[in-house]
């Protein structure tokens, strides 16, 4: 499973002088003629590589990797689903991938049709009115909907300077708000996790422009009390923003926009099967209602007789949050998957997203013990047990323990309203027999780590490296060659 | 559907649980919500289905032969950087929170990081960012905060997208004020600099610049700094295998789209944000940023690192809101950088130089056309044309030659102009079809 680690070189380290893996030979370059005073002096320091070389040295660093392609990789938030190769062959056609952005309509016609029906189609499945695909992730999908919010109140005239979300939150809530130069009202979860209306009520008023809210949240929990929320923040005048990063939970089986929500955010890079590429690139949608459609960013796709055509909006548009369309890229794969599926299927991947994570759910809560005592939605919220921490073992240590298992951790210490949180998401695509083994490796990991500490806290033991030392690339950063 | 479950699965699941049925796990959603009608295609397709759907759109994208520029230019993908980047370890992995099972990306986010600091001969880099515009927003933000002061100065010449995504990022808010610094000959003009840097937060440079001058650095970083502020230069990544570097005319933050490194156009993304600084901005630096470091047992690794910036442990705190970057675009500009190292990266920034200055010749040679600007130009230039820049541009279309981008309006004060980009991907052939198709156009 792993490769051997002997070779840890760098790539500029098995450089050698000379040494070429491509060459530019077009005649063309004879014609160059710029000024001595504009030239590069600085030395260059990159490889110098055959084309081998190069292609070794990356094959052996993906072995390196746990993917989900490899591994089981539960990490909670994320949606770490099965990646569809079709997508890929299909963000791979040259009628797609080499299309210039500043093509003109007439040479897009079939990206400006794919992005019109992807739009049609979104907007339906949210239960709302508009939308734009132009936010390149999530957090920049997050920070488009504020921006339409203080444009929306603008535009009325009223001055609203709070963001209202709950402690269990993502990270990116507040600091997209802040960015926007918003203030913070966090408000303390329930001890069934859920959010406290009559908290809401206190702390949302006039200064309020925005309640955002993950949904299901990231204890796995839905805001059963949904309706009376959004009442709330209705009659506050402010909006009700609904973090869409764990639509996996409810795709195809409710619709968004029947709860009152004004505007909410997409993940492709979640719900939508793209790949998450080790980090990016992911691609976000905000879908919103009437009111709020005037203010989206431009370009949007408008269809004017048999033709597509980017329609720049009118001077109430909050402008642009990234230079061209978005990650169309990224929303061709994100259509590949949307025509696999019927209205009846995305209910399915909802309903088994929501079945898996329960049955480890159910099968893991003797030993470590779910944070709520209800049935979850598509993730579940654990922690190590009293028998475990009684001998000082962490979440951390379990995390690693599951990597000498063959397992990808969940997402660990968040949501950090949890002490010591498991945060475990297997979503649909993972058959009941992984979920077996993993259930396995995590019985395991418990009776082993009673048995002998040490060895858990050691963990792991069969990676490429053991523990990093993180305190010292934070103290003495080294962030290059 | 990529559904595993079988109906037994989902009895066995469900007995497991202990729960009678489905339902029974979702009570806590009110039930009126539950099921609603959705208006979508009663049926999905199947994959040969979807293949030619598919197919049948991108064959609605036509092809022509393309001199578009402006900020995203025509490359070749090597065929090592697809085979790469299509390893499904890099591809369905996620960002790097398990160092010890994410070692490939982490140590591939380091090479990133160092290629992008030798490219701009800056001191480091970070993991990437959404694109060069919201680099370059958010580089105008780390001068913002390191300063103090809310006044931008910035060259004419800088891309208009990459200013409104600013001015989006500022939320448009009356506390800042911009200054534009006005254009010369198509280049900054640097006379007016020292009266206009006062009280400046920065100076934010693109060069070459959107209309594809290259500007004279020489002295700018000077005049910055007397006015006590920072330097913040986009260039894109593939002149600088011959043109100066940002770090070498004393830019405090460069910037800049890594597109041009071998990603293909895509209708404008994925794409890829380069941001590189000083030592001393380290902590100022938005996004992942990966560190080499030692493992327990002294050996060599790497991780997440200065993670005290960001959104997920600083909160409201953090340096900005960014979690999801492009690290796969990250990956593919590294292995084409690696794949054609300083040498290859020279001569593909003088083919580019090469393949825009025939063009400029031929075309400057129609009757009625000329180059708008005298100064020395990288890959792309400024072509005045007799009557409508844009109606010439259609009648090219029409015979399947791209001429061009029409400036009027984005810039309305330069007249009926194109502009008119070449790259390493054009020969001789292809310019004389430009010039063809332009002089049959008018």
């Amino acid at each position: 499973m792993i490769c051997s680690v002997t070779d840890n070189k760098l790539s500029i380290e098995k450089s050698d002088p000379g040494r070429r893996g491509l060459w530019c030979k077009n005649p063309l370059r004879a014609k160059a003629k710029l000024p001595a005073a504009l030239k590069r002096k600085a030395p260059l320091r990159l490889p110098e590589l055959s084309e081998f070389d190069v292609v070794r040295h990356y094959t052996r660093l993906s072995k390196l990797n746990f993917s989900v392609d490899t591994h089981f990789y539960p990490l909670g938030s994320c949606t770490m689903k099965y990646n569809p190769r079709f997508n890929e062959e299909a963000a791979a056609l040259e009628g797609f991938a080499a299309l210039h952005p500043l093509a003109h309509d007439t040479c897009a016609q079939g990206t400006l049709e794919l992005i019109h029906d992807l739009s049609a189609r979104l907007c339906e499945l949210c239960g709302l009115d508009a939308i734009t695909l132009q936010p390149a992730a999530g957090a920049h999908s997050e920070f488009t909907g504020l921006l339409l919010a203080k444009a929306y109140f603008e535009a009325k005239g009223e001055n609203r300077t709070e963001i209202v979300c709950p402690d269990s939150a993502h990270g990116t809530n507040p600091a997209t708000a802040s960015m926007m130069g918003f203030t913070t009202v966090n408000l303390a979860s329930k001890p069934d996790g859920r959010l406290d209306v009559e908290e809401l009520k206190k702390h949302i008023g006039p200064k309020t422009a925005v309640l955002m809210l993950t949904m299901p949240n990231t204890l796995g929990i839905f805001e059963s009390n949904i309706e009376a929320i959004a009442k709330a923040v209705h009659d506050a005048g402010a909006l009700f923003y609904m973090d869409g990063a764990n639509l996996n939970a409810l795709i195809g089986m409710v619709k968004p926009g029947d709860f009152g929500v004004d505007m909410m955010h997409l993940n492709f890079h979640k719900t939508f099967s793209t790949p998450h590429g080790g980090g990016g690139p992911g691609a976000g949608a905000i879908v919103c209602g009437k009111h709020l459609a005037p203010f989206l960013p431009v370009p949007t796709v408008k269809k004017q007789g048999d033709r597509y055509v980017s329609d720049f909006g009118d001077s109430r548009s909050i402008g642009k949050v990234k230079a061209f369309f978005g990650n169309t890229g990224v929303l061709v794969r994100a259509y590949a998957y949307m025509l696999a599926h019927s209205a009846a299927e995305f209910g399915d991947i909802a309903r088994c997203a929501i079945l898996n994570a329960n049955y480890v759910r159910s099968l893991l809560m003797d030993l470590y013990p779910s944070y709520s005592k209800e049935y979850c939605m598509h993730e579940c919220v654990l922690t190590p047990g009293p028998d475990m921490t009684a001998k000082g073992l962490k979440t951390l240590d379990v995390a690693k323990g599951l990597l000498d298992r063959g397992f990808h951790a969940p997402t660990i210490y968040f949501p950090t309203i949890v002490h010591e949180a498991i945060m475990v998401e297997p979503t649909e695509t993972e058959t009941k027999e992984t979920l077996d083994e993993f259930v396995a490796a995590m019985r395991n990991i418990h009776d082993e780590g009673v048995a002998d500490p040490q060895k858990l806290k050691d963990a792991p033991h069969t990676m490429p490296v053991k523990r990093l030392d993180e305190v010292q690339a934070a103290r003495q950063p080294n962030l290059r060659w | 559907m990529y559904i595993p479950h079988t109906k037994k699965d989902k009895e066995e699941m469900l007995k497991t649980i202990g729960a009678p049925s489905f339902e029974d796990l979702v009570k806590q959603v009110p039930s009126k919500f539950l099921w609603p009608k959705f208006n979508l295609p009663a049926e999905s397709l199947d994959e040969a289905q979807s293949a030619a759907r598919m197919a049948g759109l991108a064959a609605r994208n036509c092809r022509p032969l393309s001199f578009l520029g402006a900020g995203a230019y025509e490359r070749y993908t090597p065929a090592a950087v697809k085979a790469i980047t299509s390893r499904t370890e890099f591809l369905t992995a996620y960002t790097p929170y398990q160092p010890e099972a994410s070692q490939g990306t982490l140590q591939a986010i380091y090479e990133f990081q160092s290629t992008v600091s030798a490219l701009y001969a800056m001191d480091c880099a970070n993991a990437s960012m959404y694109d060069g515009a919201s680099s370059f927003a958010e580089a105008v933000r780390a001068a913002v905060r390191v300063t103090g002061r809310k006044k931008i100065v910035y060259a004419a010449g800088v891309n208009p997208q990459y200013m409104d995504t600013l001015k989006t990022y500022f939320a448009h808010s009356p506390e800042y004020s911009y200054v534009k610094v006005p254009m010369k000959d198509g280049a900054m003009d640097k006379a007016a600099l020292p009266a206009l840097l006062e009280g400046a937060a920065c100076l934010a440079v693109q060069t070459p610049n959107f209309l594809g001058l290259i500007e004279d650095m020489a002295g700018v970083s000077d005049l910055a700094k007397k006015a006590g502020a920072l330097l913040v230069a986009a260039a894109d990544p593939v002149s600088l295998g011959i043109l100066a570097a940002p770090g070498e005319y004393g830019a405090d933050f460069a910037v800049g789209e890594g597109q041009s490194l071998g990603l293909p156009l895509s209708y404008g993304g994925p794409y890829l944000g380069l941001f590189s600084c000083k030592k001393e901005h380290v902590r100022q630096m938005p996004g992942r940023i990966c560190g080499l470091t030692k493992d327990k047992d002294g050996r060599r690794g790497f991780v997440l690192t200065l993670q005290a910036r960001e959104q997920h442990i600083r909160r409201d705190k953090a340096a900005s809101n960014i979690c999801s970057n492009e690290a796969l675009c990250a990956l593919a500009a590294t292995v084409y950088s690696a794949l054609y190292g300083p040498e290859g990266l020279k001569e593909l920034a003088e083919s580019n130089a090469g393949a825009a200055a025939f063009a400029a010749e031929r075309l400057s040679a129609i009757k009625g056309c000329s180059l708008k600007f005298k100064g020395p130009f990288f890959n792309e230039f400024v072509l005045t044309v007799p009557g409508s820049a844009a109606a010439l541009r259609e009648k090219a279309l029409a015979r399947g030659v791209d001429v061009g981008l029409p400036l009027a309006p984005l810039y309305p004060e330069l007249g009926e102009t194109l502009l008119v980009c070449a790259t390493e991907t054009k020969t001789e052939a292809d310019i004389l079809k430009l010039e063809a198709a332009i002089k049959e156009a008018l």
